[in-house]
């Protein structure tokens, strides 16, 4: 690799050099793989071990999690290429890779590989995941009533946040591009709610859409207040199905919008000034610019970004969890759903069979990010 | 070549040539000059209206946050019966709100850290070394990245009341984890590590070869060229998976209802949050005050390490 560091990563990367080794390698490096990980645990299990009693400061917990999740961690690391190197010579630098990527890909296995493979299993069996029951929990799926309602709001909520966002986010990117000052401050501010929890969101919401009926004090929601200025009676608007998904989505755009936001105006930063002066001068309107330079070059852009907020928008839960209500104000999504049933009615089967139509949702954007990134190492 | 997902943009860091056009009188700018301006400034205030009035409202009485809107106050800003701390007094105390942020202390810094290290050294090893499989493995981590997190929990909390075994042979040790700092802890290392080793090795992975080939030059082994090298020079990147990580954990309310569940001791910030509305959905004053005690910390972090929060996620845009 004494070539740019582009191209030996490209070579090496898509073409390993497959030197043939002896057995006792292979061996000796899944030992290594797998003494890591369990020394690590243990370790850090001791030491946490005192944290069950509940009254322990909290302050000491901090202290310990943060020595020990560090220098912890690290030492482990340590000591294990300390016993490579005791290693024979020859074993040594084959053995060496997997001291540092064996322990992220344990916890990449045990976390995410096993627990998918399991879910699927899950999934055809019954609610305390002890036989088989063929399709019956996908049955319920597609059967339910409350079930299918989740399914058309997830799809209401795939189409609605992205896009909203995605315009309001592109338009503030453009406008704000041209503004002489105060640029990084507007932005700032409109990016700020993707700071907050969507359980504070949902907080925040509330109080703009609180309800009390004519008659039982003046409204404190600025929603009723503002109906009411115009004239109207006050509606109970989280009540209100089916367009209290739309409010509720409101939530969810008001947090994102800020993140299409910064993205695109970065690309559209990217876009060399002399392009868009010199279809001014050829007499462009700004509109014109926008439409036929802007949004064409920051397409690819504007595509990720999309793609992104559809997935969020695939697996939102916190802000119909903590609206609450789900069931009578016809809010249900799917991933809400999967928490109902799993944890809250105590239906493994289900809420597998659930969490696995919220799956097979996104694999098809899993598989297009693979292709990308390989798109992507090819070009390196 | 270090390109992430998409450009990495940083805020107010616009190109030098973006800037002068700006200043230069461009025809756009002076021809739009005053539509531009307001429409700035109507959806910036749309934006900031809902977080004001959990603010106003938190710092109000109860009788005055229930009799009337938030608004009202501001048209008597300097009058003191207008305004009280007692909503946070309460808030920490009785509803709990002080208990659960040492809680979410607790859970998101090991949480942010521990996927930080894991990471570091699995991007190391995906950038600079040779092994088996290194690119079949890297394009499954991608694949990782959006995996949701409901597909999960049912094996993991089994896994973590139960232990694993196949056939006799204890696969995953029955340790009890449910409920504890520990579980939630590995469930956002493993959650948050895709994105993580992601991340760095797109940032590793760019450090120009000659620095590291002339160390090894120099007889440095891989263990000190991570350390004393590729560290120091990843703090950027290192930097903004940690506030990505951070913000993500502290706002985490799905992870910690399912691992640590809502009892007093162990619950966390926004589990804390929920769980008020449920109990108390219409005690504005408390929910304002309790909101806001949840929002100080990621504000903070958000303000001061902007530039690199949207770095992370920027590059991150595929996060699941």
């Amino acid at each position: 690799m004494s070539a740019s560091a582009g191209s030996g990563e490209t070579a090496t990367l898509t073409a390993p050099p497959s030197k043939p080794r002896a057995a006792g390698v292979f061996i000796l490096r899944l030992l290594v793989a797998v003494a890591i990980p369990v020394i690590a645990f243990a370790v850090l299990w001791r030491s946490f071990d005192y944290m069950r009693d509940e009254n322990a400061n909290r302050l000491l917990v901090v202290g310990v999690a943060i020595v020990v999740g560090v220098g912890g961690v690290f030492f482990l690391y340590w000591a294990m290429n300390r016993i490579v190197d005791l290693m024979p010579e020859r074993y040594r630098e084959g053995v060496r890779p997997y001291v540092f990527v064996g322990p992220a890909l344990v916890i990449l296995g045990v976390f995410l590989v096993y627990p998918v493979i399991n879910t699927l299993l899950i999934s055809f069996k019954d609610s305390q995941g002890e036989s088989f029951v063929g399709l019956d929990n996908f049955k319920f799926v597609f059967t339910d009533e409350s079930m299918l309602r989740a399914i058309r709001n997830t799809l209401g909520w795939t189409l609605v946040v992205p896009i909203v966002a995605v315009s309001i986010g592109l338009a503030f990117a453009t406008l704000a591009n041209r503004l002489r000052r105060g640029e990084a401050v507007a932005k700032s501010l409109i990016f700020m709610p993707m700071a907050i929890s969507f359980a504070g969101a949902a907080i925040t919401w509330r109080l703009i859409y609180d309800f009390r009926p004519a008659g039982f004090g003046s409204n404190i929601g600025l929603l009723n207040a503002a109906w009411q200025g115009l004239g109207n009676q006050p509606v109970a608007w989280l009540q209100a199905a089916p367009w209290n998904n739309l409010l509720l989505m409101v939530i969810m755009v008001w947090m994102q919008t800020g993140f299409a936001m910064v993205v695109l105006s970065a690309a559209i930063k990217a876009i060399p000034d002399e392009i868009v002066e010199a279809a001014r001068i050829d007499g462009a309107s700004e509109l014109q610019v926008f439409r036929r330079i802007i949004v064409p070059s920051i397409l690819p852009t504007i595509v990720v970004v999309t793609t992104y907020m559809v997935i969020n928008a695939l697996k939102v839960f916190d802000i119909v969890f903590v609206i609450g209500g789900a069931e009578t104000n016809k809010t249900e999504v799917i991933a809400e759903r999967m928490i109902r049933w799993f944890f809250i009615l105590n239906n493994s089967g289900r809420g597998a069979a659930i969490a696995v139509v919220l799956f097979i949702a996104i694999v098809p954007i899993m598989v297009w990010n693979m292709k990308r990134f390989r798109e992507q190492e090819m070009i390196r | 070549m270090s390109a992430p997902a998409i450009p990495v943009p940083e805020i107010d860091q616009a190109p030098p040539s973006t800037r002068v056009a700006a200043t230069d009188e461009a025809p756009g700018a002076s021809r739009g000059g005053w539509f531009v301006r307001i429409a700035i400034l109507v959806i910036v205030l749309l934006w900031l209206i809902p977080t004001a009035g959990v603010l106003v409202t938190s710092f109000r009485p109860e009788n005055l946050v229930n009799s009337s809107g938030w608004w009202t106050a501001l048209v008597h800003p300097f009058r003191a019966a207008e305004w009280t701390l007692e909503n946070y007094r309460l808030a920490l105390d009785r509803g709990g709100l002080g208990n659960a942020f040492l809680n979410s202390l607790a859970v998101t810094i090991p949480s942010t850290v521990i996927p930080i290290t894991i990471a570091a050294f699995a991007a190391y090893a995906f950038s600079w070394m040779e092994f088996k499989g290194r690119y079949v493995l890297f394009v499954v981590v991608v694949g990782l990245m959006v995996v949701p997190i409901q597909m999960t929990l049912i094996p993991l909390l089994r896994l973590f009341a139960n232990g694993a075994t196949i056939g006799r042979l204890i696969v995953f040790p029955d340790l009890d984890l449910n409920g504890s700092f520990m579980g939630i802890w590995l469930a956002h290392a493993g959650f948050g590590l895709p994105l993580a080793i992601y991340l760095l090795r797109s940032y590793i992975g760019s450090l120009p070869s000659s620095i590291i080939e002339s160390a090894k030059i120099d007889g440095a082994d891989h263990f000190t060229i991570f350390w004393r090298l590729v560290v120091p020079l990843s703090v950027p990147a290192l930097a903004a998976f940690a506030i990505f990580q951070f913000l993500w954990v502290w706002n985490d309310l799905l992870v910690a209802y399912v691992f640590l569940g809502g009892t007093r001791q162990t619950m966390v910030l926004p589990i804390a949050l929920a769980g008020l509305v449920g109990e108390r959905g219409e005690t504005w004053h408390l929910l304002t005050a309790a909101a806001f005690i949840s929002m100080v910390l990621p504000l903070i972090v958000f303000f001061s390490l902007q530039k690199y929060f949207v770095r992370g996620l920027t590059a991150g845009a595929v996060k699941g």
